[in-house]
């Protein structure tokens, strides 16, 4: 019973939605609704978890002295900021001009452009790696990126005007093409793993 | 099912009135070109503008949007004749709808002048509405005669999907034939990935260096197909690890992904029969926000410099980031995602990479099971039945026959 309960629901659940996708009818659409409202109320049970999982690591981490709990400290007080100016004055507190929007906008927002700008260098050393011609497709790897290259900036222009026009067509036909070889074997795929998960086949998440 | 209603109305006669004022527009329009008036421009004559009366739209036929739940209804008009007379005089389009024909109209929309059709998605099904449309210009409007009833009728089916549907029927079909056959031959032949066995060498590797394995699950939560196809590789790490006494790492993203990983790595414990080793801290929230997490692991790599990194999940900006911090400490790095976009960054700097359906596949061959390896058989005559299709396609195409082409196709 464990086991058959779970796998039933996945049964039915599955099928179900697989059905509603070729079903635009009111009610079933509006059972399939019901049926993601319910995800959406379980997954804000489950920030809940995430928040207390979150703290009580970090508090533990603090009591045991462990390796960088003073960054504990950091994140605790952060968090008790954060949720203090999100809840005073409820919603109201994500308006403009707020404590928690001006933390927001002038704390945790350019610390994570920070962090994206970082893909700049990421790219740079990537791609010099990448570049190197040290067979015959990587020679043809770093021809294209050349090309594409030369034909996303203005020099590449002013060196041939036939540089933008090439870079379109190995985006357009070769690009595209093995892209859509890529996607095709994707959705197969997942509608075999989806058949395993539907069937109790795959379960290695509940033996 | 019902066939989506099409009302062809009847053209409502000219009367003389109309023509008449047709034509003083037109004798205006003389006058004003004479004198050197630019009447094209009616926001720089407002008075020559205002001074001619609109004409009004004329409804042409009220349908039901086809496959929809019928809260839907089409509605298609012919534009007023003062657009083509003066250009820019009529503004917008009112849609105007009433439950009967006494009723007041009221407005359910607009459409920038130009614009000869408008769908009504607030009906409700099988009842019946009376429609008008207004031109509206700067200083007056003008509404077209009403239509109706129309009515927005269900359907069960829709038909738009009928490829999609034949698709998913024959994958489904092969699939299920292939497990049928997988259970009763017991055994399959399926090509072993290189990146199957780098996944034991590179815990073993970590194992004889005294340092832990680092999960990523990527970006999204439990009900993203990636991030199941990864809880189902991390229960065979997970045995591996639990094997070889290894720690493994795994900081989520999001609180349900946790708890599912704690369950898939618990259980892989208690599979291998070493339940006391498992450790539900090592699985842990670490936050949702994308690039608070990137700084975490990345705080991880740096300072813990796990030996094997496993990224396997749906990535997005963040996998070059990861995989080339991974890169600089010198672990093995094995990557799997389906975002397409995101395999050349992986491909590029990590050691193994399961491109797209490999991804899916790996946690069924990784068991073993002939069950589940016969559902992938499935799966690889699928597509190289999709193969031939393709090809067929172009092929008739060449010669000018397109049924096949148009087969599948969506919408």
């Amino acid at each position: 019973m464990r086991l058959q309960i779970p796998l039933t629901i996945i049964l039915v659940m599955g099928i179900f939605t697989l059905v509603t996708s070729f079903i635009p009818a009111k009610p079933i659409a509006d059972v399939n609704q019901m049926f993601r409202n319910w995800y959406i109320g379980i997954i804000t049970f489950f920030i809940f978890l995430g928040t207390f999982n979150l703290a009580r690591s970090n508090a533990e981490k603090i009591k045991k002295q462990g390796r960088d709990w003073q960054y504990s400290i950091i994140l605790l007080a952060f968090l008790g900021i954060m949720l203090f100016f999100g809840f005073y004055r409820g919603r109201a507190s994500t308006e403009e001009g707020q404590p928690f929007m001006y933390l927001y906008f002038n704390v945790q927002f350019p610390l994570e452009s920070t962090m994206y700008s970082l893909l700049a260098f990421f790219v740079t050393s990537a791609s010099f790696r990448a570049f190197r011609a040290r067979n015959k497709e990587a020679l043809c790897l770093l021809l294209a990126a050349v090309v594409i290259m030369l034909g996303r900036v203005p020099v590449g222009t002013a060196i041939w005007k036939g540089f933008p026009t090439v870079t379109e067509w190995i985006m357009n036909y070769p690009n595209a093409a093995a892209k859509r070889g890529i996607r095709l074997g994707i959705d197969l795929g997942l509608i075999s793993m989806a058949l395993r998960m539907i069937l109790g086949i795959e379960r290695s998440y509940m033996q | 099912m019902r066939e989506p209603e099409l009302r062809q109305l009847a053209k409502p006669d000219r009367d003389t009135v109309e023509v008449m004022r047709l034509k003083l527009i037109i004798v205006a329009a003389i006058i004003a070109v004479i004198c050197n008036v630019d009447i094209a421009d009616a926001s720089t004559t407002p008075q020559v503008a205002d001074s001619i009366s609109i004409l009004p739209p004329r409804i042409i036929s009220l349908k039901d949007t086809p496959n929809d739940a019928g809260t839907s209804i089409d509605i298609e008009w012919e534009l007023s004749p003062t657009e083509s007379l003066i250009p820019g005089m009529i503004i917008e389009y009112q849609v105007l709808r009433a439950p009967s024909p006494d009723s007041t109209f009221e407005q359910v929309g607009s459409v920038p002048a130009g614009t000869s059709t408008y769908t009504d998605e607030g009906t409700i099904p099988n009842k019946p509405y009376w429609y008008r449309v207004a031109a509206v210009g700067r200083e007056q409007q003008v509404v077209s005669e009403m239509a109706g009833p129309g009515h927005s009728v269900m359907q069960w089916f829709d038909r738009r999907r009928i490829g999609v549907a034949i698709f998913v029927a024959l994958t489904c079909t092969l699939v299920m034939v292939f497990i049928e056959v997988a259970k009763r031959k017991g055994k399959m032949f399926l090509r072993r990935l290189p990146v199957f066995d780098a996944i034991d060498e590179a815990i073993g590797r970590a194992t004889e260096m005294g340092r832990k394995v680092l999960y990523i699950m990527g970006q999204m939560d439990v009900d993203d197909p990636q991030t199941v196809a990864s809880m189902s590789i991390l229960a065979r790490v997970a045995e591996r690890t639990a094997d070889y006494g290894t720690r493994l790492d795994i900081p989520c993203v999001w609180p349900m992904a946790m708890s599912m990983a704690r369950e898939t790595v618990k259980e892989s414990y208690l599979r291998v029969g070493k339940p006391d080793e498992f450790n539900a801290n090592d699985i842990y929230y670490m936050t949702s926000d994308q690039f608070g997490y990137v700084a975490g692991v990345d705080g991880i790599m740096m300072r813990d410099r796990p030996a094997a990194n496993f990224y396997l999940g749906s990535f997005f900006a963040e996998s070059l980031i990861f995989a080339e911090t991974g890169y600089t400490t010198g672990a093995i790095q094995i990557a799997g995602t389906a975002e397409v976009d995101q395999l050349p960054f992986f491909v590029v700097a990590c050691d193994y990479t399961l491109i797209g359906e490999e991804l899916y596949a790996a946690g069924a061959s990784l068991s073993g099971d002939p069950i589940q390896i016969g559902s992938i058989r499935g799966q690889d005559v699928a597509k190289a039945i999709f193969f031939v299709y393709i090809v067929a396609g172009v092929v008739l195409k060449l010669f000018g026959i397109n049924w096949l082409e148009t087969l599948l196709k969506i919408d």
